[in-house]
């Protein structure tokens, strides 16, 4: 043991070992570095600001900063009560429950989109009794904010969750105690406790939703103004308009790297 | 020290090579002899029909082995720029012939149109919008999935629309729900009855059966032309484009939903 912490200190204090360290991790950085530097790069070189503002581009931008605010929205109300009884519950099938919720971050997008077409589009499992009523999802912006709403409101679940098991169980003793509610507990006492937590989880969720490609493009398709979310444009502008592909892609990352900032701000205050 | 199992398993490793050394020697010797053989660089929608091509050929031309190579048009043209040893090649355009061309690998007169791809309107087999005619397009309660305009076809589609008309290209294309990123997008879309109508290359409805297939007016339709060139001087690689040429071939190529070259 002893000899584990003289190596370690030994290995921090003697510059000339530093490299070993040093080096690796440069090649990493360069390698998640060097192609956003390429990106801004070639931005500054072609008229940024007018291919930021071209009709598809501002089109693209509206439609995927409202689909994933209501996709934020939709984590919130509906993932904060399953985090909850994630974090302080024991029920039966807890586990199945846990596995489902943590399956959408790690699949391939494209086996969510084309899951959902399967269960939500016009012949779907479900879809074909919501065409009875009048509900056709495919190729909506609904469907947009579905997609984002599977892949990434796992996210949040999962920092909520964090954040909820985090809090000292005295306190819920102590709330019992004065004679609290369950719903009582939740909003004077665990929720405002677990704020950080959540904030957090909601922004890291909003970056993911901004994101989002794969489910969207196979189960929303791809029409501006409708379902033409930001990385649907970069995607097809390829061919068409580089400029506008590479405009939206900076703004993207820009906002991207805003996002995480904030969420890191908010973990350490 | 060696154990015994070891060394049977040691034996019985430099058995294998020994055997595979033997047996692999002897079709090299067979074809130096006897067999000749072409390198054929084919895009990816000639798969099917061109190895039932081959199949023919090859009974016709028992010293002649034909190998087959697919991929999409522009990485074949890639390969070829790039030293593949490819005896013939054919693209699904003019575009990466004319590359061909450009860098002096394919000889200015030496590629031919051998077929046409003729665009058709698909919808899912129940066709639950009774879609009947070219005409229905332009029918207001119409959901059409379409590829994008950066691709091919999706430039194709777009032509075709307009050679039937402004007014009834621009009520057509009111009916878009989507613009999907590639032709097989499409199909998938109207497989799946996502959408009421779609429209495709004629050769990519062969492989779902299920599919209802519209024709589109001759007048108005816009025919991809798959040229074909041979790049060496290769006997057998002149003779299998020849026979590509030749009412059988072209047969063969109808067969599969291509549009034979007159």
């Amino acid at each position: 043991m002893s000899t584990l912490r003289i190596y370690f200190k030994h290995l921090t204090s003697d510059t000339h070992t530093n490299w070993i360290f040093v080096l690796p991790g440069l090649l990493l950085l360069a390698l998640f570095g060097i192609p956003l530097l390429a990106l801004i790069l070639q931005a500054t070189q072609t008229s940024f600001i007018e291919h930021a503002l071209a009709r598809e581009a501002v089109a693209a931008l509206k439609l995927s900063l409202v689909t994933s605010l209501l996709s934020v929205g939709i984590a919130l109300i509906l993932g904060t009560p399953l985090a909850y009884a994630l974090a302080r519950w024991q029920f039966a099938g807890k586990k199945v429950v846990e596995m489902l919720v943590d399956l959408p971050v790690v699949l391939p997008p494209a086996v969510a989109g084309l899951a959902l077409l399967i269960a939500f589009g016009r012949q779907g499992l479900v879809g074909q009794f919501f065409v009875h009523i009048g509900i056709q999802l495919p190729f909506t912006s609904a469907a947009v904010v579905i997609a984002q709403t599977f892949v990434a409101a796992p996210l949040y679940i999962r920092a909520a969750r964090i954040g909820f098991a985090d809090i000292d169980s005295q306190l819920e003793e102590a709330a019992y105690v004065e004679g609290a509610n369950q719903w009582q507990l939740f909003s004077a006492v665990m929720f405002p406790m677990a704020g950080r937590a959540l904030t957090s989880g909601a922004i890291l969720t909003w970056t993911r939703a901004l994101g989002e490609f794969g489910a969207t493009i196979l189960f929303a398709g791809n029409l501006e103004g409708v379902t033409q979310t930001m990385p649907l444009a970069i995607y097809l502008g390829f061919e068409r308009n580089l400029g506008v592909a590479i405009a939206l892609s900076v703004v993207l990352v820009g906002f991207s790297a805003a996002l995480l900032t904030l969420a890191r701000v908010i973990e350490k205050e | 020290m060696i154990t015994l199992p070891r060394l049977r398993k040691r034996l019985l490793l430099l058995f294998v090579f020994l055997s595979y050394g033997t047996l692999a020697c002897q079709p090299v010797t067979a074809s130096q002899t006897n067999t000749q053989s072409a390198t054929i660089f084919a895009a990816a929608s000639l798969t099917e029909s061109f190895r039932e091509l081959e199949m023919l050929f090859e009974e016709t031309h028992p010293n002649v082995d034909i190998v087959l190579n697919f991929a999409s048009s522009n990485t074949l043209r890639a390969q070829i720029e790039n030293g593949a040893p490819a005896d013939v090649f054919a693209s699904a355009n003019m575009k990466e012939m004319d590359a061909l061309i450009e860098s002096g690998i394919v000889a200015v007169d030496a590629a031919r149109p051998f077929l046409h791809n003729r665009l058709v309107i698909i919808t899912p087999a129940e066709n639950i919008a009774n879609l009947t005619t070219f005409e229905d397009l332009s029918r207001a309660d119409l959901k059409l999935v379409l590829a994008a305009e950066e691709v091919p076809i999706g430039r194709y589609t777009r032509q075709m629309l307009a050679n039937a008309g402004t007014e009834f290209s621009e009520r057509v294309l009111a009916n878009v729900v989507s613009n999907e990123s590639n032709v097989k997008q499409v199909v998938a879309k109207i497989q799946l009855g996502e959408a009421d109508a779609g429209i495709v290359y004629a050769s990519d409805t062969v492989a779902v059966p299920e599919l209802v297939v519209i024709e589109i007016p001759a007048e108005y339709n816009v025919l991809a032309t798959y040229p074909i060139a041979p790049l060496t001087d290769s006997p057998p690689a002149h003779a299998f484009v020849s026979f590509i040429l030749s009412p059988e071939g072209q047969a063969v190529l109808e067969k599969w939903r291509f549009t034979p070259v007159q």
